[in-house]
C-alpha cells in the first residue's frame, strides 16, 4: 500500500512543556487510520501541528511524496488536508449550505473583479459550487437542512456539517477531530458507517477518538500517544494488548 | 405578477423617489435640506465602506475616518491653487481611491493578528496619526497648509459643468446642492450595487466566514491574511471616493473635519443600520444625517410653541437624545434597526 503522510520525530514545545516528542507516524493510503491516546497525550496538538495551525518546532512531515513544509493553514488545505475540530467550529450564523462553499474556498478563484461583474466564468463556478455543496450535504445527509443557519442545527447534524465543509475542500486525507464526541449511540452508530463510506470512496482518515470501541470497530491502524510521545503503533487488536498502552490508560502499577 | 416583475417595479419606484426628493425638497423645505440629503449620501458611501471591514469581515475599525481624509486631501492637493494643479475629477476621484486603499492594506498589514478592541486601539491610533499628519505637515514644507486647511478647492465639474452652479432644465431650476445629490446617488448606488455583488460572492463568504471564526476559515484554505487586507482595502476604497466628493462639494478640507467623531458617527451608523446588512447601513446613515439635522431645525421651535420659550439648547438636547436613542437600540435591537434577515429570524424564534 503507498503512503499517504509521514511524519518523522514531529517535536511540539509550549514553553517547558513537550507536547510532541519526536512522534513519528505513516498514514497509508485509503486507511482509517487512529490516534488515541489519554487526554493531554498530545493528540490535538499532532493535529494543530499537522493542519499548519502551530508551526513544528523539529520534524518533518511528508504528504502524497512531497515534503511539507512550515506551510500556514490554507497552504496545508490546498495540499489536501482537511480537518474537523473537537469543539464544532462552524461559521455559526452563515446557513449550511454557505458552510460547506466556503469550504470549497481553495478549490474557487473568483475575485473581486468577477464579483462584482460576475463575467461567465464566475457565473459558473458559482453553479457548480452550490452543485458541490448540495451533494456534500447529501452525502452527509443533511440536505433538508441546508438553508438553515448553522447554529440551528442538531448536534449531530452540525459534525456532519463540518464534515461536509472539510470535504468540499476536496481532501486527500480527512482528519476528524474526536467526531462522536458527544453523541449518543444511534449517532455513533450512523457516523460510523459515514466514515466507512467514506473510506469506501477511497478517502483516507485520520481519526481521534475517545470512543474506544468505535476506534476499534472502525481503524484500520492504531497509534498511541502517551505524554506526546507515540507508545504504540499496530492494528487495534494487538494495540489493545500492548501492556504499554493498557499502563497508559489504567495507570501504571510503579 | 412575478418576483421577477415586483423586483423592477420596486427599482422603478425608489428610482422615481431618489431622482424627485431633491426637488420636492428644495421646493417645499429649501436648499439647506437638500444639501442635507447631500451629506446622507455621502455618509452613507462612507458606511457602507466601513460595512464592508466590520460588518462583513467583522474587523471592528476606528480609525476609519482616515481614509475619507486621504480621498478628500488628496482631492484638495490636485485641484485646489493650493499647489496650482487642477486636475480633472475623473482623474483626482480614482486616483484618491487607489491611495486610501493602499493606505488601507498599510493599516492593515500590522494588525493582521489582532482581532476586537485590540484591533479596534491600533485603528483608532492609526486615524489620529493621519490626522494629527494633515495638522502638522505645513512646516518645513507646506504640503497641508496645517490647520488652517485647504480652502478653495475645485468644485466638482462634469462635462463643462461646474455643479456648484445652478442649471435651468425642463423648466426647473437645479441648484448646485441638487447637481450634486444626483452625482452622490448615482455613486452611492454603485457602492451598494459593488457591496450587494461582493456580499454574495467568494470573497464576501471568506469575510463573513473570518467574522465567524478565523481559525476555521484557515482550515477551509482561506488565505486570512490577504482575505482581511482586501477587506481593509475595499473599505477604505469607497471611503477614498467619498472623502474625494467631499472635498470637491464642500471646496474647503481641514483636519476638524476628520476627528475620532466622525469615525464613531460612521461605525454608529452601520451598527445602528444592521451590521453587515445593506439596506439596514443605508437606513442607519440616512437617519443619522437627516434626524440630527431635522431636530437641530426642529427643537428649538417647538419648544417656543410649547412652552413659550426655548428651554434646553437645541445643540445639547440633540446629543443627549442620540444618546439615549443608541443606549434604547441597542438595548432593545442589538442587531440594529434592519438587521439581515436571518438574525431576525432567529429573534423570532
Amino acid at each position: 500500500m503507498t503512503v499517504l503522510l509521514e511524519a518523522r520525530g514531529v517535536t511540539k514545545h509550549f514553553g517547558g512543556v513537550q507536547a510532541l516528542k519526536e512522534v513519528s507516524l505513516t498514514i497509508r493510503q485509503g486507511e482509517i487510520y487512529g490516534l488515541i491516546g489519554p487526554n493531554g497525550a498530545g493528540k490535538t496538538t499532532f493535529f494543530n501541528v499537522l493542519t499548519g495551525l502551530y508551526p513544528r518546532d523539529g520534524g518533518e512531515i511528508s504528504f502524497g511524496g512531497e515534503t511539507l513544509r512550515l506551510a500556514s493553514p490554507h497552504e496545508v488545505a490546498k495540499a489536501g488536508i482537511a480537518r474537523t475540530f473537537q469543539n464544532i467550529r462552524l461559521f455559526a450564523n452563515m446557513t449550511a449550505r454557505e458552510n460547506v462553499m466556503v469550504g470549497r474556498h481553495v478549490r474557487t478563484r473568483a475575485g473581486v473583479v468577477g464579483a462584482v461583474f460576475r463575467d461567465r466564468r464566475t457565473r459558473d463556478e458559482e453553479a457548480a459550487l452550490r452543485r458541490r455543496a448540495d451533494e456534500l450535504l447529501r452525502y452527509v445527509g443533511i440536505e433538508h437542512r441546508a438553508d438553515d443557519v448553522a447554529r440551528h442545527l442538531a448536534y449531530g447534524d452540525q459534525r456532519r456539517l463540518e464534515i461536509a465543509r472539510a470535504l468540499a475542500t476536496d481532501p486527500k486525507l480527512l482528519a476528524l477531530d474526536e467526531p462522536a464526541a458527544g453523541m449518543n449511540a444511534t449517532e455513533t452508530a450512523s457516523l460510523k458507517s459515514l466514515i466507512e463510506g467514506l473510506r469506501a470512496d477511497g478517502l483516507t482518515v485520520l481519526l481521534i477518538e475517545h470512543d474506544v470501541r468505535l476506534v476499534m470497530g472502525l481503524c484500520d491502524r492504531v497509534a498511541v500517544l502517551d505524554y506526546g510521545e507515540k507508545i504504540a503503533e499496530d492494528v487495534p487488536i494487538s494495540v489493545q494488548r500492548n501492556p504499554k498502552v493498557i499502563e497508559a490508560y489504567l495507570g501504571g502499577s510503579a | 405578477m412575478t418576483a421577477k416583475h415586483r423586483s423592477w417595479l420596486g427599482m422603478a419606484l425608489i428610482g422615481t423617489a431618489l431622482a424627485l426628493a431633491p426637488i420636492v425638497v428644495g421646493a417645499s423645505l429649501g436648499n439647506a435640506w437638500v444639501r442635507v440629503l447631500d451629506f446622507a449620501a455621502l455618509y452613507i458611501m462612507l458606511a457602507l465602506g466601513l460595512n464592508i471591514v466590520v460588518g462583513f469581515a467583522g474587523l471592528l475599525d476606528l480609525g476609519y475616518i482616515a481614509f475619507y481624509a486621504v480621498g478628500a486631501y488628496l482631492y484638495a492637493l490636485l485641484a485646489s491653487p493650493h499647489f496650482g494643479i487642477h486636475w480633472p475629477v475623473w482623474a483626482v476621484l480614482p486616483l484618491g481611491a487607489l491611495v486610501a486603499g493602499i493606505f488601507g492594506v498599510l493599516l492593515g498589514a500590522p494588525t493582521l493578528r489582532l482581532r476586537g478592541d485590540y484591533l479596534a486601539i491600533v485603528t483608532l491610533g492609526f486615524g489620529e496619526i493621519i490626522r494629527i499628519f494633515l495638522n502638522n505637515l505645513n512646516t518645513p514644507v507646506n504640503i497641508t497648509n496645517g490647520p488652517k486647511g485647504i480652502a478653495r478647492i475645485d468644485a466638482i465639474s462634469l462635462f463643462g459643468q461646474p455643479l456648484s452652479k445652478s442649471v435651468d432644465f425642463l423648466g426647473i431650476t437645479f441648484s448646485g446642492v441638487m447637481l450634486y445629490y444626483y452625482l452622490f446617488v448615482v455613486l452611492a448606488l454603485g457602492i451598494v450595487f459593488v457591496g450587494i455583488r461582493l456580499q454574495d460572492s467568494r470573497i464576501g463568504r471568506a469575510w463573513v466566514a473570518i467574522r465567524e471564526d478565523e481559525v476555521a476559515a484557515k482550515a477551509c484554505g482561506i488565505n486570512t491574511r490577504n482575505v482581511k487586507l482586501l477587506a481593509f482595502a475595499m473599505g477604505a476604497t469607497f471611503g477614498g471616493v467619498s472623502g474625494g466628493l467631499f472635498a470637491g462639494f464642500q471646496e474647503f478640507v481641514s483636519p476638524e473635519s476628520f476627528g475620532l467623531m466622525e469615525s464613531i458617527m460612521v461605525l454608529c451608523m452601520v451598527v445602528l443600520g444592521g451590521m453587515g446588512h445593506i439596506p439596514g447601513v443605508i437606513l442607519g446613515g440616512l437617519m443619522l444625517t437627516v434626524l440630527p439635522e431635522a431636530f437641530r431645525h426642529g427643537a428649538g421651535p417647538m419648544q417656543q410653541a410649547v412652552f413659550g420659550k426655548v428651554l434646553l439648547d437645541p445643540e445639547a438636547l440633540r446629543m443627549l437624545l442620540f444618546g439615549l436613542a443608541l443606549i434604547a437600540v441597542m438595548l432593545y435591537r442589538p442587531a440594529g434597526l434592519w438587521p439581515e434577515p436571518r438574525h431576525r429570524r432567529e429573534l423570532a424564534k
